[in-house]
């Protein structure tokens, strides 16, 4: 029985690999915990699409401001030396190459790089891609937390996403609750195992061939 | 004298004709100009292709305005949300036409027509199907992706602070589109928080300058689509 990262943990993992001084944009749900475990020493600038870098924590019921929100529409707070600006500016951030990292959640990562983040492409759902595509062309580098297999235990390390694609090629690394796996010319890669988590488990859980860590 | 300023929202809205193009400031309920809208909804027009990132939560603004039958189509980057249910269910009745436009591409498009610039490259959406049908060029080796502007008749914003000139401050996050969309609509109304003499804002600090808006309406105590919802209202 393997007993692999908690969300906490994943989000903890995911933030050593993010240099001091990056601007990073955060993804909806596991992403956002990122904040909560920068290493010792290092400063993150929150970069959020509706046009803010120096994001900062949510508010106090009390102290929240209608006009201050984050991308996924919840209320946050600037910090000193935050900056607010209109859409055109905050996607020349992104698509410009000056944001050095994202993180995101997924539906599925394929061994190429390829993402699927925003549609299942089912008959009468509707679409709704916001940001994610000008994100994945555009910042730096793309790392990926997610859940290893989906809640029916499905692999969302696939050789060929089945879902339509948010973009091409685009992710380096993924943080699941299993492994930290990265996406190689030669295709998944493990770079390190959570503990209690052998190699096998991790194959055995990913739709594609996975090669084991250098 | 120039004075753009107009003594209510129902006069500054009530020339915008049936099957209008109309750009909405505001992303979510930040920036949302419900004073504006619920005039428009009023005022009747129909047959609208309304542009906003979203598509209006509960029953109030953008929401009420689509729910009351008068927008044909939604030009949007994100048409759903925790709290949007008139879209959806026309939308699933095949009542109203939506385009799909990632959002860093709506933006600059609205830039593009306002700065007069006809279309743009951008890597957004190559090997996607948002792509599917449209010219593609290499640059430097990398695929990029040919997108047009997108103008509108009119646009419909929220500013903190204008002057008679029309120049404009916003409140942080709730300056989001409306800049761009100022440029980008042949008549831009704006209902401001406060409204200044000219000279009331430091010429150093005008984020959205005069010469791109046209009417001004003062609405010093702005509802926010958020607070009506948690207090289960609709609209009309």
């Amino acid at each position: 029985m393997s007993t692999g990262w908690t969300r906490e943990q994943m989000a903890a993992r995911a933030a050593q690999d993010i240099p001091d001084g990056s601007y990073v944009n955060l993804g909806i749900g596991i992403p956002e915990l990122v904040t909560r475990f920068v290493p010792e020493g290092r400063e993150f600038i929150y970069h959020t699409e509706n046009g803010m870098l120096g994001m900062g924590p949510p508010p106090e019921e009390a102290e929240r401001d209608l006009d201050l929100m984050n991308a996924g529409k919840k209320y946050v707070t600037a910090l000193p030396g935050a900056a607010y600006f209109h859409h055109a500016d905050s996607f020349s951030m992104i698509r410009g190459g000056h944001i050095d990292v994202c993180v995101l959640g997924t539906m599925q990562v394929a061994a190429n790089g390829d993402i699927a983040n925003w549609s299942t492409g089912a008959p009468g759902a509707i679409p709704a891609v916001g940001g994610a595509m000008d994100l994945v062309q555009g910042v730096k580098r793309i790392y990926v937390i997610t859940q290893h297999t989906t809640k029916t235990g499905e692999p969302k390390l696939v050789e060929t996403c089945s879902y339509p694609l948010t973009g091409p090629g685009v992710v380096s690394r993924i943080f699941t609750d299993l492994a930290v796996v990265d996406v190689t010319p030669d295709g998944f890669r493990v770079a390190e195992l959570a503990p209690g988590v052998t190699f096998e488990d991790v194959q055995q859980k990913t739709g594609a061939p996975v090669l084991p860590p250098n | 004298m120039i004075d753009k300023k107009y003594l209510s929202v129902a006069a500054a809205v009530a020339d915008i004709p049936d099957g209008a193009t109309v750009m909405i400031g505001g992303f979510g309920a930040s920036g949302s100009p419900v004073e504006l809208i619920h005039a428009l909804i009023d005022h009747g027009a129909s047959g609208l292709t309304v542009i906003n990132n979203n598509t209006g939560n509960g029953e109030v603004g953008l929401a009420a305005l689509i729910g009351n039958g008068q927008v044909s189509k939604m030009i949007c980057s994100f048409p759903r949300s925790s709290q949007s249910k008139v879209f959806p269910a026309l939308y699933r009745e095949g009542r109203i036409e939506l385009e799909i436009v990632p959002q860093g591409t709506l933006a600059e498009r609205i830039r593009a027509a306002g700065a007069g610039i006809p279309a743009f490259y951008t890597p957004t959406t190559v090997g996607t199907i948002l792509a599917e049908g449209k010219e593609q060029r290499d640059f430097n080796g990398r695929a990029y992706v040919l997108e047009p502007w997108l103008k509108a008749d009119i646009a419909l914003i929220k500013s903190e602070v204008a002057d008679p000139l029309g120049n404009l401050t916003f409140n942080k996050t709730s300056r989001n589109f409306c800049p761009l969309m100022c440029m980008a609509a042949t008549t831009t109304i704006v209902q401001t928080k406060k409204f200044v003499a000219r000279g009331g804002i430091d010429p150093e600090h005008v984020i959205t300058p005069g010469i791109f808006v046209n009417r001004i309406v003062e609405v010093p105590d702005p509802v926010h689509e958020d607070t009506l919802i948690a207090e289960g209202r609709s609209y009309p």
